[in-house]
C-alpha cells in the first residue's frame, strides 16, 4: 500500500506541475479589483487596483507598515479581502491563487541541514518528486543562476547573494506563474544589491512570469518594474502609478543614472513623501 | 597551549583534589574532624583496592543498573519524542495534557519508588517505569519547545510551495526541533542514573544503587564510594554517547530557522 502510494505520487505530481508550468512557464494575468482588507478594527487595506499581465513585473513601495506584505498575501490566497476581488488568470478562490503564486520573502529561509541543491528542489519534493529527479531538475538551474559549483553547500557556508540567489531559485522551482517577491534583497549590502538587480533583471528579460515585487528601495522598484505603484501609510490606497517607458535595461549603472530615469524617480520620492505624511 | 587548557588543566585539577583527599585520609584529618572511627573515610586509594578487589561484583551490579538506565530512557525517548508531537499537532491536548505532564515533574522520585514497588514488585519493571518517568518530561518540552520555535515566515512559505501539514512536520518542523530534543535528551540521560539510585534503593536485589544501601549498612564505606565512582562514570559516558550521536546528526548552525 506504501510501496504503490509512493510509486503513484510523483508521476501524479509531475502531471499536475506540467499543467501549472515549469520554471519557464507563461505567467497568468493578476488583478486586483478595489481589493481592501482589515485586522479587526485597523485598517490595513483600503481599495487597491492592480494589474499585471504576464512578463511583466510591478514594484511596489510604501512607508514601512503600509500594508504591502498584507497585499502578497491577499495576491497568494493566504488571506481574503473583505471588500473587492483578487484574480489570477481569471480565478478568485483561495485555493487556485495559492496554486498559482510562488512567495519569496526577505528572509532567505533556507533550510540550513540541507545542501543548496536540496533547497533549491524542496517545492519538486513537496510536490512528490524522487530525490534524484529533483535534485537533477533544480540542478539544471544552477549554471544560469550563477550557482554552479556549489550544489552540495549547505545555506551557512554561502554569501548573502547566493543565499539570495538559492532562495529565488526555490521560488522559480515552484513553477508558478505569479512570483511574489517581498523585498527580496533588502538583507544584502549595497554592492551586492545592486549586483542581484542586474542578475534578476536579465533573468526576467525573456521570462513571461508575473511577477509582484515589493521593496522599499525606490531605485531597485524603477529599475526592475514595468510599472510602479507608490502605495499610502496605513490604511494603504495607490498613491501614485508610475509606468516605466523601458525596464531592466542591461547596463545597469547606465540606466539608473539617465535623466529619464532620475525624473521618474524624483516623482516617485515626491509621491512617497506625500503618501507617507 | 590550547591542549594545556583543553586536557591538562582539568585533569590536574582532579588529581590535586584526589590528592588532598588521599593525604587528609591517611592522615586522619577528615576523621578527627568528624569526630569518627578512622576506617569510615576511605582514601582514593581504598576506593581503587575495593573497585579492583569487589570488581566481579561490582560489575555485575553495574551491569543491571545500566540496563535499567537504557530501557528506561529509550521508553522516555520514543514516549517522549511521539507525545511531544502529539501535542504538538493538536492545540486541545496541548492545553488539556501540558499541567498534567508539568506535576509529573514536580512529583519527586523518592516519594514515587516505594509505590511503584508495591504496585509492580521487585523485578525490572518499576525500575524502568521510573527512569522512564524522570526521563520523560525534558524530553518532551524540549522538543515541545523545538516544534513550536519554527520561524511561521518558515510555515507560510512552506504552505505557498504546496506542502500539506504532514509534510511542514516532517521537512520544516522535526528536522528543526532536532536541537531542542538532544538537549532534553543530555538532560534525561543525567538523570536517568539518578532515577535508578533510587528505584533500586526502594526495593532491588542487584544494582549499583543497592550496592549502595548494603555497604552502608556493613560500614564498608570505600565499597560505597567504589559504586558512586561506577554509577557516576556511568552518567559521564552515556552523556558522552548522546552528544557524540548529536553531533552526527546535527551538522547544521541551528541558527536561522528558529525565531528569534
Amino acid at each position: 500500500m506504501l510501496t504503490r502510494l509512493r510509486e503513484g505520487t510523483p508521476a501524479a505530481a509531475s502531471g499536475a506541475r506540467a499543467e501549472a508550468g515549469t520554471p519557464d512557464s507563461a505567467g497568468a494575468p493578476l488583478a486586483v479589483d478595489a481589493a481592501g482588507h482589515s485586522f479587526g478594527e485597523l485598517r490595513a487595506i483600503e481599495r487597491i487596483d492592480l494589474q499585471a499581465g504576464s512578463g511583466e513585473v510591478v514594484g511596489l513601495v510604501g512607508p514601512s507598515g503600509c500594508g504591502k506584505t498584507t497585499l502578497l498575501e491577499l495576491v497568494a490566497g493566504l488571506r481574503q479581502p473583505d471588500s473587492g476581488t483578487v484574480a489570477i488568470g481569471g480565478r478568485t478562490e483561495p485555493a487556485a491563487r495559492l496554486e498559482r503564486c510562488a512567495y519569496m520573502p526577505q528572509r532567505d529561509l533556507l533550510l540550513p541541514w540541507l545542501s543548496a541543491l536540496d533547497n533549491a528542489a524542496l517545492a519538486l519534493r513537496i510536490a512528490g518528486a524522487s530525490r534524484q529527479a529533483a535534485r537533477e531538475r533544480a540542478g539544471e538551474h544552477f549554471e544560469r543562476l550563477g550557482l554552479a559549483g556549489f550544489e552540495r553547500t549547505r545555506p551557512g557556508e554561502l554569501s548573502g547573494g547566493m543565499r539570495q540567489r538559492v532562495a529565488f531559485l526555490r521560488t522559480l522551482m515552484a513553477g508558478r506563474p505569479v512570483l511574489l517577491l517581498d523585498e527580496p534583497f533588502a538583507s544584502l549590502d549595497a554592492i551586492t544589491r545592486g549586483e542581484m538587480q542586474s542578475w534578476l533583471a536579465a533573468l526576467l528579460g525573456p521570462d513571461k512570469h508575473t511577477v509582484l515585487l515589493v521593496t522599499h528601495d525606490v531605485e531597485e522598484a524603477l529599475y526592475l518594474s514595468d510599472r510602479v505603484l507608490v502605495l499610502s501609510s496605513r490604511p494603504a490606497v495607490v498613491a501614485d502609478r508610475i509606468e516605466i517607458p523601458s525596464p531592466r535595461e542591461p547596463d545597469r549603472p547606465a540606466a539608473v543614472t539617465s535623466s529619464g530615469f532620475a525624473e521618474l524617480k524624483g516623482r516617485a520620492l515626491r509621491s512617497l513623501a506625500e503618501a507617507a505624511g | 597551549m590550547k591542549a594545556v587548557r583543553t586536557y591538562v588543566a582539568p585533569v590536574a585539577v582532579v588529581v590535586l583534589l584526589l590528592g588532598l583527599w588521599e593525604l587528609a585520609a591517611q592522615w586522619d584529618w577528615i576523621a578527627n574532624a568528624l569526630d569518627i572511627q578512622d576506617f569510615l573515610v576511605p582514601a582514593p586509594s581504598d576506593i581503587a583496592t575495593s573497585l579492583w578487589e569487589d570488581r566481579s561484583l561490582l560489575l555485575d551490579d553495574t551491569w543491571v543498573t545500566l540496563r535499567e538506565v537504557l530501557l528506561g530512557f529509550l521508553c522516555a525517548l520514543v514516549a517522549g519524542l511521539a507525545f511531544a508531537v502529539v501535542l504538538h499537532l493538536s492545540d486541545t491536548l496541548r492545553r488539556a495534557f501540558y499541567p498534567l505532564l508539568v506535576a509529573t515533574q514536580t512529583i519527586p522520585p523518592v516519594a514515587i519508588a516505594p509505590i511503584l514497588v508495591v504496585w509492580f514488585g521487585f523485578g525490572l519493571g518499576p525500575k524502568v517505569l521510573l527512569i522512564a518517568l524522570v526521563c520523560f518530561f525534558p524530553v518532551t518540552v524540549n522538543t515541545l519547545d523545538g516544534l513550536r520555535s519554527v520561524d511561521p515566515q518558515l510555515i507560510t512559505m512552506m504552505r505557498t510551495l504546496g506542502a500539506n501539514r504532514r509534510q511542514i512536520l516532517a521537512r520544516i518542523e522535526l528536522p528543526s526541533a532536532l536541537p531542542f530534543f538532544f538537549s532534553g535528551t543530555k538532560i534525561a540521560i543525567a538523570v536517568a542514573v539518578i532515577g535508578a539510585v533510587f528505584a533500586e534503593w526502594a526495593g532491588a536485589s542487584s544494582g549499583l544503587g543497592h550496592q549502595i544501601l548494603i555497604a552502608s549498612s556493613n560500614l564498608l564505606t570505600a565499597r560505597m564510594f567504589a559504586a558512586i565512582t561506577l554509577l557516576s562514570v556511568m552518567a559521564i559516558l552515556l552523556f558522552a554517547l548522546v552528544s557524540l550521536v548529536e553531533r552526527r546528526v546535527v551538522t547544521w548552525d541551528s541558527r536561522g530557522v528558529t525565531r528569534t
